[in-house]
């Protein structure tokens, strides 16, 4: 059998649409904006300023904090402004905005296509390149990698886990990247296993990818790569990408409540993010660009593009055939964890993993009606929480209730709302109820 | 630029809605309905109708006339507790007594509470032991369904405990209850618990499209089954076989249809599973001890009233709770 | 029979006198002593536990006007005047008298001033949408309209005009408890001074902006223009990330801000209405804003022909400003 997590879970329809559209490089936009907090944790500080010239991989952000990443040019050309923008949820937000001049990169860049198997390098060395590259979990967390490596004392690393579930429906970028350029993520499994010293490694697939999963084994004994990579094929089964969840379907520990995924010995990494990493250590090459799958039922060819960083997404949907009649919602990311856009003119950003544009039927959601009781989101829950309990907490702020309820194991999957049949904003109120339980805890630990 | 539509994740709803729910639960009692219509004709083609339009204009008129909000009508869960009310009572009851337990089932089995969602006990349940206790004459005569069964006027229930108060024993009774035809149907009771073989038919589509989980009927109907089987091993004389419980009176639809209403039923899976038990024991002992022959709906009634308790004390499996143990 | 009738009373006397002595010495030892003017300072409170004070609820105030001997930083905002006084006469001690305040909404920007563009499909929570987005227009600071602000008020003091989509405060029910300025996400209700027969001056709007983009996202929007502040003869106007801000306890009431604000940002309340030929804008916002107030809808009329008149010029000015 097939191996998958203990609890709950749903089964969207994937709708792959976009599944064998090869990765298309799009042009060089005119202008872009780079967003200076494209992570979790605090923006980056703008390091140059109006007027000042930059080439292609430049630093143009450096982190502030522990929790924080670099950001970089993905253009050459001039900085236009050093000002706030308007995100794709209608928030004003720190950005530097670049008018491209010809495609000039930092020498320091090597931009052949040549694999660099050998990596020589001591640990504390490739988190430090990984850091300075600006690494953040690409598949739409957008956590800092560097922090991620960085195994806290006293904790110690058995394996690490990488993440090629993309159990978002629509979203084929990670299944494009592995078809594509499986040796360069290989090459990045082993410098990851070399950065955080173990000898395991468990590339989580779901089998509704039979080729990309036959296509990273066939890469891995042809290649004679590290022993200790494995490729797992996992039973379809939404949230399977969510880090806990695929610990526990991988290796069958369960992250306890409150603990990190290092608590149990575990490493987990996208398959973007190991590229990324390949590309930082090896080739000296920050995030400039991302592949982002852009696709709709509507939509006149749905793609994977490789696109620069900062690149309105308008551009992006034109590049796809035009932003069909019948919009309603232009989501960023994926269906089930992504954010529906106000603003499509916003900059892609580290975390996009996907544009996808929604029909105005199918945006619009039902109307609520009286919850019955059905247990559905309980079971549903793959963090086997009581959603229907927490949500109606949440609206009442029963914060300390909310605690014991462990509202902040709450991984915002959306299965609760996905299946709840009422039609109820459940995760609406449960996200608010865990920001302020969150902030609640933490005014707690500081005192 | 167009109006564009935001919403908080998800953006993708699954194929489930409310009145698509209670509309599969219509579907799955039809079986039941047929099968009763072949034995007693149109009384069970009236009473069900009379059932169902009581209890959807009861529902209305309160909606309207009382709480003035919108008619509630379009949920079916009014259609549902009119078809259980009308199941549940037999086939020659006066329609006057069929339109004041809808009223009593709908009025305070429902809105009372405020509602679909919201009610403590299961509407149709309080509806039919609402009758059973004002009425018992007429609610325990049942029509003779002449000729397909041996017993005719009580229920093989009421039968075998008539039988065992006198003193009777069991190989006496055995020869007169043909298991069998209990399970096709040709027995005697309320319209709708006759055709175990049609519930189960209705029972399996629900399972089928996940309307209800499997936890509750088979824990109901297994823990009935082992305890009657316990005491029948223990003194086969004076108990009656487990079959006949599982098969007799309103054990297969209580267990389909009635122990499972979302509302009324615990949310977590272990609480399912003790709700369920405890309807099973309980059902056992009032048919066993108790003064009435059908403890089915006393059973679920006493279940549902500890369902809050359940809820507080019996939590889901959470995640992490595994390792924490090893660890 | 009699028998029978006499052993069930004397049982049951018997029981009850059993039970009586056991309550009387459970309750003596068990006895927590309380200060018996805490119950009376309770019923003196007005017992809508509005958590206005700071307290959880009225027995909580009632607890800390005893303890404290200073009770001059306490303040019922339900009572208001009449109940501290009560209260301080019954305690024996003193308080200041304090102006009665009233919830404010600051903005105005209503439909026909605010075009929407985007349509939010979430639960109808402020708290939910300020969480994931900025709003339903171009101003990421006003009002959401989806009314949290109408369900934590517990006098029903506050309601959504369906019209404008902008919470309206009834001045009669308002206690000024603040549990409207607490549920609003975006920070947009304040307790202001109600003024003398309830008229007051003050700046409806909150959006930081430049005033180049405030102006896109909002017609009746504070740009920042700054002439309210050189208008104010009280120095009472302050200008700070592109907002005005009166400060009421300096404001005199003069008007003289409402009549140069270009966007008519400042709103005046409940002053009777002006002389026709000294009206300068202003009053326009006030009929949409307050329809209650008695506005003669002649100088109306007048009022928007002058505004009119006077906006180019304004424009240019403001727009140089908020480039700076």
């Amino acid at each position: 059998m097939l191996k998958s997590f203990r609890l709950g879970g749903v089964h969207p329809h994937d709708y792959k649409i976009s599944k064998d559209a090869a990765i298309r490089t799009l042009e060089v936009p005119q202008t872009v904006t780079i967003l200076l907090g494209q992570h979790i944790g605090a923006p980056a500080t703008a390091t140059v300023q109006k007027g000042d010239k930059v080439l292609v991989g430049d630093v143009i952000g450096t982190a502030t904090g522990f929790v924080s990443a670099n950001i970089h040019s993905s253009v050459s050309g001039t900085v236009t402004a050093v000002e706030s923008v308007l995100d794709g949820a209608n928030m004003r937000k720190p950005a530097v905005t670049i008018a491209v001049e010809g495609d000039e990169w930092n020498p320091a860049i090597d931009r052949t296509d040549t694999l660099v198997r050998e990596c020589t390098l001591e640990p504390k060395a490739i988190i430090e390149k990984i850091a300075a590259a600006g690494i953040v979990g690409l598949g739409g967390a957008t956590f800092p990698t560097q922090v991620k490596l960085s195994i806290p004392p006293g904790k110690k690393a058995e394996m690490l886990i990488i993440n090629g579930v993309e159990c978002e429906p629509y979203l084929t970028a990670d299944y494009r990247l592995m078809m594509e350029h499986a040796d360069e993520v290989l090459v990045g499994c082993e410098i990851l296993m070399r950065a955080i010293g173990v000898e395991q490694c468990y590339i989580g697939i779901e089998n509704n990818k039979p080729d990309a999963i036959r296509h990273l084994n066939d890469a891995l004994q042809k290649g004679k790569y590290h022993t200790g990579i494995h490729v797992v094929p996992l039973k379809m089964r939404y949230p399977q990408g969510g880090e806990k969840q695929l610990i526990a379907a991988i290796a069958k520990r369960e992250v306890p409540s409150g603990k990190l995924p290092i608590d149990v010995g575990a490493v987990v990494q996208n398959v973007g993010t190991t590229y990324a990493v390949y590309q930082a250590v090896q080739k000296n090459r920050p995030i400039v660009d991302r592949i982002v799958t852009v696709t709709g039922k509507q939509l006149a060819t749905p793609s994977n593009l490789l696109v620069r960083i900062g690149t309105p997404i308008s551009t992006l949907i034109e590049a796809c055939g035009g932003l069909p009649e019948d919009t309603g919602k232009v989501i960023n990311g994926g269906p089930m964890m992504g954010r529906a856009m106000a603003n499509i003119d916003a900059p892609v950003t580290k975390g996009t993993s996907g544009v996808l544009m929604m029909s105005r039927k199918e945006s619009l959601r039902k109307p609520e009606m009286p919850c019955i009781q059905c247990a559905k989101c309980v079971d549903a829950c793959p963090m086997g929480l009581e959603p229907f309990l927490i949500s109606k907490l949440s609206r009442l702020q029963l914060f300390d209730r909310l605690e014991t309820e462990r509202i902040t194991d709450c991984i915002e999957c959306g299965c609760c709302a996905f299946t709840c049949p009422s039609s109820l904003p459940l995760l609406d109120y449960i996200r608010i109820g865990k920001a302020e339980t969150m902030k609640i805890i933490r005014a707690r630990q500081t005192k | 630029m167009s109006n564009r539509i935001v919403a908080p994740s998800p953006h993708l709803h699954g194929e489930f809605s409310t009145p698509k729910i209670m509309r599969d639960v219509v579907i799955a009692l039809i079986p039941a309905f047929a099968f009763s219509v072949f034995i007693y004709g149109w009384s069970a083609i009236c009473l069900t109708a009379t059932a169902i339009a009581a209890c959807m204009l009861f529902e209305w008129l309160i909606d309207r006339l009382l709480l003035r909000r919108p008619s509630t009508l379009g949920d079916w869960s009014a259609v549902i507790t009119g078809t259980l009310l009308a199941f549940n009572l037999p086939a020659n009851i006066s329609p006057w007594l069929v339109i004041i337990g809808a009223l009593v089932a709908i009025g305070i089995g429902k809105m009372s509470f405020g509602g679909l969602g919201k009610n403590l006990f299961n509407p149709a349940l309080v509806g039919r032991v609402f009758l059973l206790i004002s009425f018992p004459a007429q609610m325990t005569t049942f029509p003779d369904t002449a000729g397909v069964d041996a017993i005719t006027g009580a229920t093989p229930l009421a039968y075998v405990k008539a039988a065992l108060a006198t003193g009777t024993p069991v190989a006496e009774i055995m020869p007169n209850i043909d298991l069998a035809g209990m399970f096709i149907g040709f027995k005697d009771g309320s319209i709708g618990e006759i055709g175990a073989l049609a519930l189960l038919i209705g029972g399996i589509y629900l399972l089928v499209r996940k309307v209800i989980t499997w936890r509750i009927p088979v824990f109901m109907l297994g823990s009935m089954f082992l305890f009657a089987a316990i005491l029948w091993l223990a003194d086969p004389v004076t108990y009656i076989n487990p079959l006949f419980h599982v098969l007799a009176g309103g054990a297969l639809l209580g267990a389909f249809f009635m122990a499972t209403d979302y509302v009324t039923s615990p949310m977590s899976k272990g609480g399912q599973v003790i709700y369920a038990i405890g309807i099973g024991v309980i059902s056992i002992l009032i048919r066993v001890w108790g003064a009435y022959p059908e403890g089915v709906s006393f059973a679920i009634l006493i279940m549902n009233a500890t369902v809050p308790l359940i809820n507080k004390y019996m939590k889901p499996s959470r995640f992490g709770a595994r390792t924490a143990q090893t660890k | 029979m009699n028998e029978t009738l006499i052993y069930t009373i004397a049982i049951l006397v018997g029981l009850g006198l059993v039970a009586a002595v056991v309550l009387y010495f459970v309750a003596q030892k068990f006895k927590v002593y309380e200060d018996p003017r805490i119950d009376e300072t309770e019923s003196r409170l007005p017992g809508a536990n509005c958590g206005g004070c700071g307290f959880p609820g009225c027995r909580g105030m009632a607890e800390a006007l005893v303890k404290n001997d200073d009770i001059s930083s306490l303040y019922c905002p339900v009572g208001g005047a009449a109940t501290m006084k009560a209260v301080a006469e019954y305690l024996g001690k003193a308080v200041p008298e304090k102006e009665p305040m009233v919830a404010v909404v600051r903005c105005g920007g209503s439909f026909c001033h605010r075009p929407r563009t985007n349509t939010f499909d979430g639960a109808r929570s402020c708290a939910v949408e300020a969480s994931l987005y900025g709003g339903e227009t171009g101003c990421t600071f006003g009002c959401l309209g989806n009314g949290d602000c109408t369900r934590a008020c517990a006098f029903d003091a506050i309601h959504m005009n369906p019209e404008t989509g902008l919470p309206e405060v009834d001045e009669e029910k308002c206690t000024a408890c603040g549990a409207c300025v607490k549920a609003c996400p975006k920070n947009i209700i304040e307790l202001r001074k109600k003024g003398p027969k309830g008229r007051r001056v003050f700046v409806s709007c909150v959006n930081k902006d430049k005033g180049a983009i405030t102006r896109k996202a909002c017609s009746v929007g504070c740009i920042g223009c700054g002439k309210c502040v050189k208008t104010c003869p009280f120095e009472a106007i302050t200008l700070e990330n592109n907002l005005a801000y009166i400060d009421p306890a300096k404001c005199r009431l003069c008007r003289k801000c409402v009549a140069v604000c270009p966007t008519g940002a400042i709103v005046e309340v409940n002053f009777p209405p002006r002389p026709a030929d000294k009206g300068e804008g202003g009053e326009t916002v006030l009929t949409v804003k307050r329809p209650a107030t008695p506005t003669p809808t002649a100088p109306k009329a007048e009022t928007t022909e002058t505004v009119a008149a006077k906006t180019p010029a304004q424009e240019t000015k403001t727009t140089e400003e908020g480039g700076e």
